[in-house]
């Protein structure tokens, strides 16, 4: 019925044009009885076999161009990759983070190029270093597998050299402290007490995040580069929509997070899985499947949303583009963007292309309070029902600094065990508890005194 | 007794009312898998509403205000339990249930036998309006002039309209509809999947159209679809469990596009989305409350472009075009050019001939034989 109307936006028109044009494209393909590349028209196209609906239709070295060009393009355009940074990959041995670390690789090849090319060697190479989160401790049953993944990651890595590039093998325990055995006690305590099985996936997530981010800080990186594909993304954001994180969803799905210490860039944003599957496939990458399957219980949401995203891209392969890009359309935050401090490091051209591609980051809507345990921005609407809790104990300060679904599947509900719970979480997240609590007070105070204040541009004038 | 019932049920599970603590459960709440007795469902069920109600500010006394009536679950149990809250809390409201007739043969009629039904038992003054009345054209005559293709395009937008219509034509201040909790979060999900995000930002607002002439309310914004199943099962409340079956059954066979024409179809997604709430439901059922929450929170550029909304020339009701859909259609049915406003734009009123057809034909006019849409107040 809508496609009759002449204000169809679903688009099926020009699907059925296209549709017309592909016939039409067969027909001469099939008329010349040569197919070729579409892009080098000299080349044979590769077939997958995947019913990907571009199969056939480039040739191995356009399609690889293509997809590199796509990360290229993130990367230069948002300024992640410095010549002055240096770099730590986070490679969990999936195909998505695979492909990120190669291509991470091949940008420092060049750059060392470039570099020994060069005359006056004025510009550095960005360094490069690989971590691994062995979650061992968080799933018992990878813990066999666990050696062999270490060796086979410790050999991909040695592959990628030179330029040599570190290897940090992280137990995820280590946000705990540095003894191993207590940190690993406290880490089994923190899960058993989650009972919600989303909500304890979701945690262990956020505990890899933070053990990345110490080992980033401790050894003096300046970028965690992820490997976050459109796929990935597109379930990220159902997700985020279902566990009514609607607030903070628009700071996890940019190419750059700098909320954390280390900024986080997803270089890999624009490529969907079907494009990294294929890749690996055609430069023969091995990714570490087993680990990949038992890491994922059957259950939950985040698997009910994985599964539903995935009928949908085969009903339409476009469809988790067009979720991202909804997402994407949404206010960006503040630091959603490389922090500008070192301005002159930042090459012309990117500067130039950022003013291109005119992002636009609003100032005024800046949250200063992050929730205590995914650090995910938190609504001004659902910190106000915390001013209730204000003259309560530690347990309730914790509770206050959370965001409504962390409340609500990570959070024991009683309160005897929410003060367990909070002695548990490790101390990064327990200092944020205070911070929260500081920054409120602080941001209260100088709402009342505003009227008083002098501003610096007032002083100016 | 509490022992003997203990050892039917399961060991553990609580045998009062987790509300009231007085009486036996009945129910385990969709809402929050409570388990509680008959009595408290009714309370929670008809004070969350209440609540929404007097939150939102969504009614002042005096005002008239019209139930949009299917038949159906949703606007059934709306109908009551807005009879009832009116007449418990004072809103002061002038109520009444506004039904459409399609004009198609037995495809309303138990529906609105239910309508009736219900303004007997609410005490409810009902209007049923038809597509004739409305129009000029039953649905019925539809299909004798155009056939039986493309006749879903008439009545959908016919339909769209037609609330609006009849609510100008009987002088309501405000229109409310049973748009339950389920169905805004289809909403949400939809317009996440095809990229609206203009949509998106206003899908979630309980009231709609504040600007325009006769403002729409959706009094269960927050209430689950299975609530609404379960409250008048309880309460034996009369309503049309088949309108939907029927009308799902009536389409199909009207429509000659062969069966599995569906699974081409753009919009294949919707009953995705619709499953996997369900879905969702069964394993969190918070989850529906938290994307209308998310749905809320969402960051949206208040300079976000809305699609444009102009006013339709002719009837004054809310169109994109020159021309609203269904007064191009109507145009077309009523030159005997059925065609009309059907497919992509061949140069209709809204196309390049817009000069052309502005001053309706001679014969058009005569065989208007009912009212002009341009005669509604909007």
């Amino acid at each position: 019925m809508a496609c009759n109307s002449s204000g169809c936006e679903s688009g099926c028109y020009d699907r059925e044009k296209e549709n017309g044009r592909k016939i039409e494209e067969s027909a001469v393909a099939d008329g010349v009885k040569e197919s070729v590349c579409v892009k080098c028209k000299c080349n044979e196209p590769m077939t997958f076999g995947d019913g990907g609906s571009d199969d056939g239709r480039f040739c191995a070295e356009c399609f690889r161009n293509n997809v590199f060009g796509k990360f290229r393009l993130a990367v230069t355009s948002h300024a992640m990759i410095t010549p002055s940074d240096n770099v730590l990959v986070a490679f969990s041995g999936g195909s998505s983070s695979r492909v990120a670390l190669q291509f991470v690789h091949e940008l420092q090849i060049k750059a060392l190029k470039n570099y020994e090319a060069s005359r006056d060697r004025s510009l550095p190479v960005f360094g490069v270093g690989v971590a691994f989160v062995d979650e061992s401790a968080a799933y018992p049953a990878l813990s066999t597998e666990m050696v062999d993944a270490v060796s086979w990651i410790r050999s991909t890595v040695t592959d990628l050299s030179p330029p040599a590039k570190d290897l940090h093998v992280v137990p995820i325990e280590s946000v705990f402290g540095s003894d191993s055995i207590e940190a690993r006690d406290r880490l089994v305590k923190l899960l058993d007490s989650v009972s919600d099985e989303t909500g304890k996936e979701d945690l262990v997530l956020h505990l890899k995040m933070l053990s990345l981010q110490k080992v980033a800080s401790e050894n003096g990186y300046t970028r965690l580069v992820v490997g976050s594909c459109t796929s990935r993304l597109a379930s990220h954001v159902l997700t985020a929509t279902v566990k009514g994180r609607g607030y903070s969803l628009s700071a996890d799905i940019q190419h750059v997070d700098a909320r954390w210490k280390v900024p986080i860039v997803l270089p890999l944003r624009d490529c969907i899985w079907q494009e990294i599957t294929r890749l690996c496939h055609l430069d023969g990458f091995d990714s570490l499947k087993t680990l990949e399957l038992a890491r994922h219980p059957q259950s939950g949401i985040n698997d009910l949303v994985s599964s539903f995203v995935a009928l949908l891209q085969e009903e339409n392969p476009s469809r988790e583009c067009t979720i991202v890009r909804t997402a994407a359309k949404l206010t960006p935050f503040y630091f959603n963007k490389i922090p500008e401090t070192d301005d002159a490091c930042v090459p012309l051209a990117t500067q130039r292309r950022l003013k291109k591609f005119n992002l636009k980051y609003d100032g005024s809507m800046t949250t200063e309070a992050f929730c205590a345990i995914c650090n995910g921005p938190i609504n001004g609407s659902d910190s106000s029902d915390l001013n209730t809790f204000e003259e309560r104990g530690e347990s309730d300060a914790l509770y206050a600094a959370c965001c409504s679904s962390c409340r609500f599947q990570i959070l024991p509900q009683d309160r005897s065990s929410l003060e367990q719970f909070g002695s548990s979480l490790p101390h990064h997240m327990t200092s944020q508890v205070n911070h929260h609590h500081k920054v409120n007070s602080q941001a209260y105070l100088r709402e009342k005194i505003k009227d008083c204040l002098i501003l610096d541009t007032e002083e100016a004038i | 007794m509490e022992a003997s019932e203990g050892k039917s049920k399961k060991p553990g599970a609580s045998r009062l009312c987790c509300l009231c603590n007085q009486r036996r459960p009945v129910l385990k709440r969709p809402k929050t898998l409570q388990q509680i007795c008959r009595e408290c469902f009714y309370e929670v069920f008809e004070e969350e509403i209440h609540q929404v109600i007097v939150g939102n500010r969504l009614f002042k006394s005096g005002e008239r205000v019209a139930i949009g009536a299917s038949g159906g679950k949703d606007s059934t149990v709306l109908a009551y339990v807005l009879s009832e809250l009116n007449r418990r809390h004072n809103y002061g409201l002038d109520l009444f249930l506004l039904s459409i007739d399609e004009g198609i043969t037995g495809y309303r009629d138990d529906s609105l036998e239910t309508v009736k039904r219900n303004e007997v038992q609410y005490g409810l003054p009902l209007q049923i309006l038809s597509y004739k009345d409305l129009y000029g054209w039953t649905m019925d005559e539809i299909v004798k002039m155009i056939g039986l293709k493309n006749n879903c395009t008439f009545c959908g937008v016919f339909r769209r309209q037609a609330l609006d219509r009849g609510a100008a034509l009987l002088k309501v201040d405000k229109l409310v509809t049973g748009h339950n909790a389920d169905d805004i979060a289809e909403t949400v999900l939809l317009n996440i999947l095809r990229g609206d995000i203009a949509r998106l930002s206003r899908c979630t607002s309980i009231t709609t159209g504040e600007d325009g002439p006769i403002p729409r309310c959706k009094p269960f914004k927050y209430t689950y679809e299975k609530e609404i199943v379960i409250y008048p099962s309880l309460l034996k409340l009369n309503f049309d469990t088949l309108t939907y079956d029927i009308r799902m059954l009536i389409s199909r066979s009207w429509t000659t596009s062969p069966p599995n024409v569906s699974i081409y179809s753009p919009n294949a997604y919707r009953g995705f989305a619709r499953e996997f709430i369900k879905d969702l439901e069964r394993l969190r059922p918070r989850a529906i409350l938290d994307i209308i929450k998310s749905g809320e929170d969402f960051r949206i550029a208040t300079t976000t472009k809305m699609p444009e909304q102009g006013t339709c020339e002719r009837c004054g009701y809310i169109s994109s075009q020159k021309w609203c859909k269904a007064c191009v259609l109507l145009e077309g049915l009523n030159r005997g050019l059925p065609k009309m406003g059907i497919g992509r734009a061949r140069g209709g009123v809204n196309g390049d001939h817009k000069k052309e057809t502005k001053k309706p034909p001679a014969s058009a006019a005569k065989s208007l034989e009912s009212k002009q849409c341009g005669s509604l107040d909007f």
